[in-house]
């Protein structure tokens, strides 16, 4: 049951991520109008609650959806064993989150 | 096929086998089964090859003929030769036997896995059950109902190349049907088997079996089914 657990896993974090990088790409355009530096993206960011969320949700979707994806591919790629496939994804489920988070409270924290 | 001669290159022996050539008369109106047949009976009869109905029906003469599964009994040479050459293979994805006869018990073992057998939910002596053909389980399982096993499917899935345990498109297609079939008593059952490891979730939907299959089903349509099934159970704490 576990396929179909993270099957549907997968379908969440793609319905998430859809706008999520729609908005992102919108922020990229909008916020190289002025330059692009350090001061004026942490002038936006920084202690904004809703940029927080927006992109803690972000690094979320992304680190599930990615580790699902991955975890597919060892599986029929490569000849790991299942159970280094799953080690694997798991690893870089933790590690997507951990980097992510820890980017997303740098910058709006 | 310009001198009247087909250049014919057959798969021999087992998985460790090679090529061998033969050149066959080239007729105007001939099958890829036509030329097979006629290399066993005059070029070499140890040939090893499997048909039986000759009309499309029965789905025992599959075999891969120029790098693509056909059914080999309905598939004209003009329509496959090259340059009036054919290489025929087994089936892929599946181990050989001999030449052109492919093992088909992993295939058909895949259909028990996928819970393709009918659980009858009353007895002979029950009356009929009334399956309006308006219904949409019954229009969803005439979708999938005319399958003739031919196994093509199964050897044109990438998926069951890369991952072996995977279900496949024919056993899967079956499951579809099974799923919509209301007379079942336990097509919870059905969602179950088909949600294990080897299961419907596998599916990338590249839809090589609906591109190959030969009597144009859509195995990838059911699937997707299946897919979506499985999802309303699992959020409906159904499946778990």
């Amino acid at each position: 049951m576990i396929a179909a657990k993270l099957f549907l896993l997968q379908r969440i974090s793609a319905i998430a991520l859809a706008p999520l990088v729609i908005g992102h790409l919108i922020v990229i355009l909008v916020a190289v109008q002025d330059g692009l530096t350090a001061d004026e993206i942490l002038a936006r960011t920084q202690g904004a609650v809703g940029w927080m969320l927006f992109y803690g949700v972000f690094v979320l979707a992304v680190a599930v959806h990615g580790a699902i994806g991955l975890r597919a591919i060892l599986a029929e790629w490569t000849p790991l064993h299942p159970r280094a496939v799953d080690g694997v994804a798991a690893v870089w489920l933790l590690v997507a989150v951990a980097l992510g988070l820890r980017a997303v409270i740098a910058v709006t924290g | 096929m310009a001198d009247g001669t087909l250049d014919v290159e057959i798969w021999r022996g087992g998985a460790d086998g090679a090529f061998e050539r033969f050149t066959a008369p080239a007729r105007e109106n001939q099958t890829v089964l036509d030329v097979v047949t006629w290399v066993q009976r005059n070029a070499d009869p140890s040939l090893s090859y499997r048909f039986a109905c000759r009309v499309g029906m029965c789905g025992s003469c599959a075999m891969t003929v120029n790098g693509k599964p056909r059914w080999t009994c309905r598939t004209h040479v003009s329509r496959v030769a090259k340059d009036g050459a054919l290489k025929i293979e087994p089936l892929k994805n599946l181990p050989i036997i001999k030449d052109l006869a492919a093992d088909l018990a992993p295939f058909f073992e895949k259909w028990s896995a996928a819970r393709g057998r009918f659980e009858a939910a009353i007895g002979r002596d029950d009356p009929l059950v009334p399956i309006s053909p308006e219904t949409a389980e019954r229009q969803a399982a005439s979708s999938a109902i005319e399958c003739i096993n031919c196994a093509v499917c199964y050897s044109a899935c990438d998926v069951v190349a890369w991952k072996p345990d995977y279900l496949g498109p024919a056993a899967l297609n079956r499951a579809w049907a099974a799923w919509n079939d209301v007379r079942d008593g336990d097509r919870k059952g059905v969602l179950r088997a088909v949600s294990a490891n080897g299961g419907c979730h596998n599916c990338h939907s590249h839809q090589s079996c609906a591109e190959h299959c030969p009597v144009e089903l859509n195995p990838t349509a059911g699937i997707a089914g299946l897919k979506r099934a499985t999802s309303r159970a699992m959020l409906r704490g159904d499946l778990k």
